[in-house]
């Protein structure tokens, strides 16, 4: 061989170096490609990201069907089913009466009395009724499934069944007359004719996934609640109906924008809630007003009790996750800020923009709920939302430890013989008490929906639980029981 | 060994060459690159998750008076366009690899060059003050009180 392999005779590099660079080059190539169709994705994602594959109506309960059009809404909707705590709350269904065996006492002779989860995450909510000794062990009427089921097509066939005329100008008269027809079934027979917790179809218009509002409750209750002349800066839609003139009805779905309709969507279930005379007819209190003490003049007016309690005898009203209502009280509502704003916010998924269709506790997300507006740090956010709760637990715990001490003493002058006139201004007191403690209690936020309006109500609750232990003592004649702690 | 004697493979080198410098301008091309040297705001809407900061400050009270660079890329030649450089790969990594903090939140370092731009411009009525300009850990940040006025409330 004439090419000598002696390095002076040696012109280029080794063959390994020529071929290393053109495989180097390949995967340049390659990775060039790679990160140009990255660019293409998201280019085409800006142009169309909603791709109408299958037909929805009114009739299409199915979630899983809607979510071959709303595949990322869908893929967040099904994450309800996650099970995780917060310091004081969550979507895991720890039973509140072991955790804090006073309100075995509170809710005595009551349901709730039996048995207190907390609830879970929007996919088990119809499992999660049907499953409580709530409903097991006690006689429950359809008007239930209002909220805790897919109820809007039930509602709407049992109305045409009815006799209603069908056709979309006689939508709401459909649903009202089904809801009438279906609250007064027995809940065990109501509870065959649904399947699926809360859908697509219960919040969103199927032609146009236009937010829309169709419980009967809420449609009643926000009707009686324009018609009064309860102050709604937080939903100006109300205050334009009535400064035009309050022509007709209030028409939510209609009137309302769309800001207020992330909130009112909700609404149609967040809300305390009542069963109205023998048709057991899902009614929100609302019409003096959304205040605590607005709803028990209703209530008062109306002369309504929840129950009797077992250990003292005083009429006394249950309250039901009023969230709406106390937002309603707190500077985010007044600020514009929706249910859907925290508890939906938008996240972005690739060069597309959705609602986070996973509802749960905003502190699980504390980035994309709160730092659109309040931009500092995460840590701070959570300490200062973690501050708002951990006062309102206390006072929590005052009162209710407050309120025992209220039935304490009633119980013990009932034992002393004590009759019911003498006793008649304590188990006023308590009722004032118990309603205003479980109406913060029961509320989901602790306190944070309205920090400063939740501290107010259990003050008040506070105050009448001891009044109502200094009534006894002057009605009775009796000493005052020892301070509870 | 040669490459003289492997002509083809020499030729491959360089015909591969040519096609990762080919593939590479494309891309560069079809993602508007060359809006990095862009002054136009138009330019740093390229990026949609810059929309709200766009229409933000087309109705901001410093619309008539500066664009996005005035504020946020130094003044100067040679940092300005380091700067452009240096934001301009961390854009694209972040949006290849979807790994970056939502909401976006301005880097300190970028906070630093913004608050000298305010200061370069407002020099005369802040002239009493110990601003520090520049300084990421001295600075006093003239946002932290004044947040609106680049690009709106809160965004």
């Amino acid at each position: 061989m004439n090419s000598s392999s002696r390095f002076s005779d040696q012109r280029g590099f080794a063959v390994w170096i020529y071929v290393v660079t053109l495989i180097a080059l390949g995967v340049a190539a390659y990775v060039a490609l790679v990160f140009y169709q990255n660019i293409v994705d998201r280019k085409a994602e800006a142009k169309q990201d909603v791709f109408r594959v299958v037909e929805v109506s009114d009739q299409t309960i199915d979630p899983a069907i809607w979510g071959k059009n709303y595949p990322r809404q869908y893929d967040s909707y099904k994450r309800t089913v996650d099970t995780e705590r917060t310091n004081h709350g969550g979507s895991e269904a720890f039973q509140h009466l072991d955790k804090d065996p006073v309100w075995r006492r509170i809710f005595a002779g009551y349901a709730f009395g039996v048995d207190y989860r907390e609830e879970r995450g929007h996919a088990y909510m119809l499992l999660d009724q049907k499953e409580t000794e709530r409903v097991t062990k006690f006689k429950q009427p359809g008007a239930c499934l209002q909220c805790h089921a897919s109820t809007l097509n039930l509602y709407i066939n049992e109305g045409l069944k009815a006799g209603v005329p069908p056709g979309k100008s006689n939508w709401e008269a459909q649903i009202q007359k089904g809801f009438e027809v279906v609250c007064k079934m027995p809940y065990v027979e109501a509870a065959k004719l649904v399947e699926h917790p809360v859908s697509c179809i219960d919040c969103h218009d199927a032609e146009n996934m236009n937010l829309r509002v169709n419980r009967p409750g809420f449609l009643n209750g926000i009707r009686a609640l324009a018609k009064s002349d309860y102050p709604t800066p937080h939903l100006p839609s109300i205050e334009r109906w009535r400064k035009d003139g309050r022509k007709g009805q209030y028409e939510p779905n209609t009137d309302a924008t769309r800001q207020e309709l992330r909130s009112m969507v909700c609404a149609q279930c967040h809300v305390e809630y009542y069963f109205k005379g023998e048709g057991k007819l899902v009614t929100y209190p609302w019409d003096k007003g959304l205040k605590v003490e607005q709803i028990e003049a209703y209530y008062n007016e109306v002369g309504h009790n929840d129950w009797k309690h077992k250990e003292t005898g005083a009429g006394v009203l249950k309250a039901q996750h009023p969230e709406f209502e106390m937002w309603s009280q707190g500077i985010h509502a007044r600020s514009g800020v929706s249910c859907a704003d925290c508890h939906m916010p938008y996240v972005r998924e690739g060069a597309i923009k959705v609602s986070n269709h996973h509802v749960r506790s905003p502190l699980l997300n504390v980035a994309q709920a709160c730092q659109t507006c309040h931009r500092v740090s995460e840590k701070e956010i959570t300490a200062r939302a973690l501050l708002v709760q951990d006062r309102n637990a206390a006072l929590l715990t005052r009162a209710e430890q407050a309120l025992l001490g209220l039935i304490d003493a009633v119980v013990a002058a009932q034992k002393a013989g004590a009759t019911d006139a003498q006793l008649k201004a304590a188990r006023d007191f308590q009722r004032q008490a118990q309603w205003r403690l479980d109406f913060v209690a029961a509320e989901n936020s602790m306190g944070f929906h309205a920090p400063q309006e939740a501290a107010r109500i259990l003050a008040e609750a506070i105050d009448y639980a001891r009044q109502g232990e200094l009534a006894v003592a002057r009605d009775t004649k009796a000493p005052v029981l020892a301070a509870t702690p | 060994m040669t490459l003289r004697k492997h002509p083809l493979l020499l030729l491959a080198i360089v015909a591969l060459f040519g096609v990762v410098a080919g593939l590479c301008t494309y891309t560069f091309t079809y993602a508007q690159g060359f809006s990095y040297f862009s002054n136009d705001p138009q330019a740093c809407m390229n990026c949609h998750i810059m929309r709200e900061q766009f229409d933000g400050w087309q109705k901001s009270p410093h619309h008539a008076v500066a664009s996005c660079n005035d504020c946020h890329t130094p003044h100067s030649f040679i940092p300005k366009y380091l700067s452009k450089a240096e934001n301009g790969f961390w854009h694209s990594k972040g949006f290849t690899l979807q790994d970056f903090h939502e909401p976006i939140m301005i880097r300190q370092k970028n906070v630093a060059v913004l608050q000298q731009n305010c200061v370069a411009c407002h020099e005369q009525i802040v002239d009493g003050i110990n601003t520090h300009p520049g300084d990421p850990k001295k600075m006093l940040d003239c946002l932290h009180c004044h947040r609106e006025v680049g690009h709106g409330p809160i965004r």
